[in-house]
């Protein structure tokens, strides 16, 4: 197994136009080494594309992004992601996409061991052997996670990693990130659209959005998120930040004064 | 191009729901490919026999009815075969057909593979070369024919090379239209782990085309067969299309039955291992 180092990561000036299609403009964001940044925002504003410029999967029109300092190669082997799409093989097993993810030269018995490890932390133990259409759309959103962290990558990327999971599996699989988190150190950022999972993971989230006329969405809030992990889901300092979050999303919040005094915990889903 | 989002067009709001189900997790395993309703294997076969018996036997009927040099009955047709295999010469004219088939088929599935994965990987290639090919193909592969005869002869050279035109284009058509058509996405998992040139080649576009390329394979061997007795009725002294020729001057029709039979026979034995390997494939691969 490598020993990696987490890596700070910095965006500046970033823009990408496809086209004349402006999707992102001026984001400036420094995610410091081994912090876990959530970035939220509505669907089509650029959340995935800001991701794939981190990896090198695709360049920016404008600015740079670079990790530790040194601009992000095309493809850069720093980061390991999960897709939006689990996007497994679906001619190998389970097992072996997970081995895909292993750095290159790992040996073949700490590589096989370091990926039955993954397989059971992620629940997959049982299901190593079979096909990527054997098993449901949650187990491979769960592959393509335990793929990335099979890595153990300086900067990892996550693309909406729970999306596909109900609700029990979500909750398990956040905990599932902050063990890793917690024992291997590495800088995360995932995209994610629920205001929930951005407070319980991450130390700050970041609000991507268009801002005035403008076209292209730009970074519009970074929020610190208090308190340290594992968060208690329903403190009272969320509940605030949380309705400010939705409230930058455009959903109003259905409880009124800030004061966290009068705050009652109800959900406001 | 658009990015396909799966999760986000059913969920428009997602950002206030908290932990609400997903339809996802929830789906059934996906890996039953059968009907339910198919037949058992046994009853499958004896159905499928119905009809080849019946023409059978109303074979044998009309023989009763249409004079032997129009129509040879069943029987005679048999002996035919016996006696051409206790002379030798049935084995003559089907070994040497099967060499040109698999000969011609091996030269030209090799060269359309080579030059469907040039096509399909290289944009240079696809831009250089397409028109050509393209225009190569709107041909007719059976009016290559004559050009072959004149520039090679008709010896075996010739008819190898005949059999091998036959093959090239479905081979070359189904590899390069498949690798084109790799799933970006799969292509772009593979890079985003370090695969690159050769290793992304092998483990990721020539693994996602392996279905498509033994189709083109049967495709390609059926090919093969139709342009065997092309070349063979051209002119041969040797082979089943051989042994077409010189019953229809002989007036032998039970022999002409027998080689038709032959070559139903072979084309389907030599189709159904080449099947056999693509249904053993396709378990393991999709
Ligand atoms: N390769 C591409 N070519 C053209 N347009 C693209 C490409 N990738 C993304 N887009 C466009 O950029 C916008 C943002 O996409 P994306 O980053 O996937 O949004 P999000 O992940 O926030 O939902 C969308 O309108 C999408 O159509
Ligand atoms: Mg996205």
């Amino acid at each position: 197994m490598t020993s990696t180092t987490a890596l700070p990561v910095s965006f500046r000036g970033v823009g990408r136009a496809f086209g004349t299609a402006r999707v992102l403009r001026d984001v400036d964001l420094d995610v410091a080494a081994g912090e876990i940044v959530a970035i939220l925002g509505p669907s089509g504003c650029g959340k995935s594309t800001l991701l794939r410029s981190v990896s090198g999967l695709d360049a920016p029109s404008e600015g740079a992004v670079s990790i530790a300092g040194t601009a992000v190669g095309p493809v850069d082997q720093r980061c390991a992601v999960a897709f939006q799409e689990p996007r497994l093989l679906p001619w190998r097993s389970v097992e072996a996409n997970v081995a895909l993810g292993l750095p290159h030269g790992t040996a073949k018995e700490p590589g096989r061991r370091r990926v039955a490890e993954l397989l059971e932390l992620t629940g997959l133990a049982d299901a190593a052997r079979r096909r990527p259409r054997e098993i449901s759309g949650g187990m491979a959103q769960r592959a393509s996670l335990a793929r990335a962290l099979a890595r153990e990558p300086g900067v990892l990327v996550l693309d909406e990693p729970f999306g596909a999971l109900d609700a029990l599996t979500r909750l398990r699989m956040q905990d599932l990130l902050l063990d890793v988190h917690a024992a291997v150190p590495t800088t995360v950022i995932l995209v994610t659209h629920d205001v929930d999972e951005a407070l319980v993971l991450a130390d700050h989230v970041v609000l991507l959005g268009t801002d005035g006329d403008l076209p292209g969405a730009t970074v519009r809030r970074v929020v610190r998120v208090p308190g340290a992990r594992p968060r208690d889901r329903g403190a009272p300092e969320l509940v605030d930040l949380r309705a400010e979050l939705l409230a930058g999303l455009g959903v109003p919040a259905h409880h009124t004064a800030p004061s966290t005094a009068q705050l009652s915990h109800q959900e406001t889903a | 191009m658009t990015v396909v989002a799966t999760d986000e067009t059913g969920r428009a709001t997602p950002v206030v729901s908290g932990y609400g189900p997903s339809f996802a997790e929830q789906q059934p395993p996906r890996n039953e490919r059968r009907s339910p309703r198919r037949l058992p294997r046994g009853l499958r076969i004896a159905l499928g026999a119905i009809l080849p018996l019946l023409l059978l036997a109303a074979w044998q009927v009309a023989t009763a009815f249409v004079p032997a040099y129009r129509l040879p009955s069943p029987a005679s047709v048999v002996l035919a075969g016996v006696d051409l295999a206790q002379r030798g010469l049935l084995g003559v004219h089907v070994g040497i057909s099967v060499q040109r088939v698999l000969l011609g088929f091996a030269i030209g599935a090799a060269v359309g593979l080579v030059l469907g994965a040039l096509i399909g990987l290289s944009r240079w290639a696809d831009v250089l070369l397409s028109p050509t090919i393209s225009a190569f193909r709107a041909v007719p592969s059976l009016a290559w024919v004559p050009l072959i005869v004149l520039y090679i002869g008709l010896q075996e050279n010739g008819k190898v090379a005949i059999i091998a035109i036959g093959a090239l284009f479905p081979v070359f058509t189904t590899v390069a239209g498949a690798l084109r058509h790799v799933d970006r996405h799969l292509v772009e998992a593979g890079r985003a782990f370090g695969l690159r040139g050769v290793s992304l080649l092998a483990q990721v576009q020539l693994p996602a085309v392996v279905p498509a390329v033994v189709s083109g394979l049967r495709l390609a061997l059926a090919q093969s067969w139709l342009f065997l007795v092309a070349a063979e009725l051209l002119g041969s002294s040797m082979g089943l299309g051989f042994l077409l020729t010189d019953s229809q001057y002989n007036g032998r029709l039970d022999r002409l039955f027998l080689t038709i039979i032959l070559l139903a026979v072979f084309g389907k034995a030599t189709d159904a291992v080449l099947g056999v390997g693509e249904r053993a494939l396709l378990k393991r691969w999709t």
